[in-house]
C-alpha cells in the first residue's frame, strides 16, 4: 500500500519542479494494477490521464503556476460523468456509455490541475451499503478481503485506503460516503446539501444526493470541498460557499459544546464502537470540550422516512433510462412500448427494479398522502429537531454504523437488513447538514470510526472539530 | 397497513413501464409489504401544524437570465451513445400497431 504525500504538498512539489505530473500518474496507474484483487475500480483513464500530465509538466516548466492540485491524481467514484473512458455507475444500464460532458466537480478539480486516473466501483446506480450491489464485480474490504468496503462508495473509499491515489470523490445519499470510509478507514465527507454541485452526476435521490471528497486526512478533505464547492449556473440547488473557505481550519475545542446523541447509542451498537467512541470522549473533555448527552426522539423514524423518500425520487430519476437516447436498449423489441419495457428490464439490476416499484408506489395517487407526503412531513420534524440540538450545541457525536464492516454475503438477501445499514447516517441527509467521519481507532484488525455533525453551513467549523479529533487519536 | 398482492406488484410495473420475471413479481410481493410494514410506524408519529419539507436549505425558484450559453457538450459523443440513428435523428421503434 502506497502512502503518498500530503495533496497540498505535492502540488507544491510539482509546481516547484521537484515533481513531475507525469510520475504521479504513473505511481497511481500502477498502484491500482496492483491492487486488482481488492476490485476498486472499474476503468482507468490512462491515455488522457498521462496527456494531462504532460500538459501540466509542460505549463510548470513554462512558468506557470498549475493551480492548488497540480498533478495530483484522483479517482472518482463511477457515477461522475467524466472524459476518458465510460462512465457506468456499476450497471448494466450504462455500460459502454461514452459522457459527452464532464460533471462541474470534476471540472472544478481538474481547473485546479488535478488528474482523474480511473473510476472507482459502487453499487449499481448507488443503491446499497456495500458496493456488492456493482453489476461487475464485488470490491474487498482494504483490512480483509472475506469483508465488504461498505457502500455506496466502497470503491472509493477502498482506494484511498489501499493509497490508489491521494483522494477520490463520491456521492452520499443516504451515507454512501461516510458509511464506506468508516468500514475502509478513511476520511469521508458530506458537506452541507447542496454547497457541491451535482451537475453531470447520475442522480439517485435529488433532494439527499451529495457530493464530497474521501481523504487520509481532514485538512486534505477541507482543501476538496474548497475547490469543489460553490454555485453553479447548472445545479439551482447550490448554495455560495462559506467566505473563508475550507482551509486554515480552526481546531480549537475549548468551550465547545459537544452533544453525545443518545439514539445513537442504543443497545444495538457493537461494544467495541461504543468503547473507541467513550475513550475518544474522555480526550475530548481534556481537550476542553464540555461533552453534554443530547436526545433527538425522531432519530429513529429517520430510516422509514429516507426509505419512502429514497425511492420515490429514485422511481423518478430513473426514468430517463428507457433505452432511446442513451444507455442499454433491447434492439428486437417489436414496437416502443415493448422496447421501454424490454431495455429497462435487461438494462436495471434488482434493487433498482425494487425501488422503482416501490417508489412509484409511494407516489401513486391514493397512497401519496399516506407516504410521501406524511415522509415529508416527519422530515420537518427531523429538520427541527436538529435544529433545536444545535441551538444549544455545537457540533453532534456518535458512531457512523452499528457495525464495524460486515461479511461479504452476509445481507446481501434481505434488503431490510441492508437498508439498517444506513439507519445512523440517513438523518444528516434528511436534514441537509454536514457530517464527517473521522477514523479513531482500530479493533479485531478493522477501522471503527466516529461521526461528527454540524448545523448547515457549518461546515467549516465542524472540519475544524474533526482534525481536533484526528490530531487526539494520533 | 396494506399489503400487496402479485396483482398490485404488476399494475406498478406497467405503470413504471418495467418488465418483470414472475420470480420477480414473486419475491417483490413479500419484500415490498414487509418494507411498508416497516415505515409504516409513521403513521404513529403526530404532524399537527407542520408543513413538509421539499427543499432542504429554503431555496425557492432558482432561475438564470433567459439567454442561451454556449455549453461545450461534445456532439461526437453524444451522438455516439444514441442506440438508433437514421439521418441524424434518433430512431425509435413504431408507436402506434
Amino acid at each position: 500500500m502506497k502512502s503518498w504525500d500530503n495533496i497540498a504538498r505535492l502540488a507544491y512539489l510539482v509546481n516547484s519542479k521537484k515533481l513531475s505530473a507525469y510520475d504521479l500518474v504513473t505511481e497511481s496507474l500502477s498502484e491500482i494494477d496492483k491492487a486488482k484483487e481488492y476490485s476498486a475500480i472499474i476503468s482507468t483513464t490512462k491515455k488522457r490521464a498521462l496527456e494531462r500530465a504532460k500538459q501540466i509538466d509542460d505549463g510548470v516548466k513554462a512558468g506557470k503556476n498549475m493551480g492548488r492540485l497540480a498533478g495530483v491524481p484522483f479517482i472518482a467514484k463511477d457515477n461522475f460523468l467524466t472524459f476518458g473512458s465510460e462512465t457506468t455507475a456499476a450497471s448494466n444500464m450504462l455500460k459502454g456509455f461514452r459522457a459527452p460532458y464532464q460533471s462541474s466537480a470534476i471540472e472544478k478539480l481538474e481547473a485546479e490541475g488535478a488528474i482523474c486516473v480511473a473510476k472507482a466501483n459502487l453499487d449499481a446506480f448507488a443503491h446499497g451499503a456495500s458496493t456488492e450491489n456493482s453489476d461487475f464485480m464485488i470490491t474487498k474490504n482494504p483490512h480483509d478481503k472475506t469483508r465488504v468496503p461498505g457502500g455506496s462508495s466502497g470503491g472509493s473509499a477502498a482506494s484511498v485506503v489501499l493509497g490508489l491515489a491521494p483522494f477520490s470523490v463520491g456521492t452520499d445519499t443516504g451515507g454512501s460516503i461516510r458509511q464506506p470510509a468508516a468500514f475502509s478507514g478513511c476520511v469521508g465527507l458530506k458537506p452541507t446539501y447542496g454547497l457541491v454541485s451535482r451537475s453531470g452526476v447520475v442522480a439517485m435521490a435529488s433532494s439527499t444526493d451529495c457530493i464530497g471528497p474521501l481523504t487520509k486526512t481532514v485538512a486534505e478533505a477541507g482543501l476538496i470541498l474548497d475547490i469543489m464547492s460553490g454555485r453553479d449556473a447548472l445545479d439551482s440547488t447550490t448554495i455560495d460557499k462559506d467566505s473563508l473557505g475550507y482551509i486554515n481550519l480552526d481546531s480549537d475545542l475549548k468551550g465547545k459544546k459537544i452533544g453525545l446523541v443518545s439514539e445513537y447509542f442504543d443497545k444495538s451498537l457493537d461494544k467495541d464502537i461504543k468503547s473507541s467512541i467513550d475513550d475518544l470522549v474522555t480526550k475530548l473533555k481534556s481537550a476542553g470540550a464540555e461533552i453534554v448527552n443530547i436526545s433527538l426522539p425522531i432519530l429513529p423514524s429517520a430510516l422509514a422516512v429516507y426509505y419512502i423518500l429514497c425511492p420515490a425520487e429514485v422511481s423518478s430519476n430513473l426514468s430517463r433510462y428507457d433505452g432511446q437516447r442513451f444507455g442499454y436498449s433491447f434492439a428486437e423489441a417489436n414496437d416502443l412500448n415493448q422496447s421501454y419495457q424490454e431495455s429497462r428490464a435487461r438494462g436495471f439490476g434488482k434493487e433498482a427494479k425494487r425501488r422503482i416499484i416501490i417508489g412509484t408506489y409511494v407516489l401513486s395517487s391514493g397512497y401519496y398522502d399516506a407516504y410521501y407526503k406524511k415522509a415529508q412531513l416527519v422530515r420537518t420534524k427531523i429538520v427541527n429537531d436538529f435544529k433545536d440540538a444545535f441551538a444549544k450545541v455545537d457540533f453532534l457525536i456518535g458512531p457512523v454504523a452499528p457495525t464495524q464492516a460486515f461479511k461479504i454475503g452476509e445481507k446481501s438477501n434481505d434488503p431490510l437488513a441492508m437498508y439498517l445499514s444506513d439507519v445512523l447516517t440517513v438523518a444528516p441527509n434528511l436534514a441537509g447538514i454536514p457530517a464527517i467521519t473521522i477514523p479513531i481507532d482500530m479493533k479485531n484488525d478493522l477501522p471503527i470510526a466516529v461521526q461528527l455533525m454540524a448545523a448547515q453551513k457549518r461546515d467549516k467549523s465542524l472540519l475544524g472539530a474533526a482534525k481536533k479529533i484526528e490530531d487526539l487519536v494520533s | 397497513m396494506a399489503k400487496l398482492t402479485k396483482e398490485d406488484i404488476l399494475k406498478l410495473a406497467k405503470l413504471s413501464q418495467l418488465k418483470l420475471s414472475s420470480a420477480e413479481v414473486q419475491e417483490f410481493t413479500t419484500e415490498l409489504s414487509s418494507i411498508l410494514e416497516y415505515v409504516s410506524h409513521l403513521d404513529k408519529i403526530d404532524v399537527k401544524g407542520l408543513e413538509p419539507t421539499y427543499q432542504v436549505t429554503g431555496l425557492s425558484n432558482v432561475v438564470r437570465e433567459d439567454e442561451p450559453i454556449d455549453y461545450p457538450l461534445d456532439k461526437e459523443l453524444l451522438m455516439k451513445n444514441l442506440p438508433s440513428v437514421k439521418d441524424n435523428q434518433i430512431k425509435v421503434k413504431r408507436m402506434i400497431g
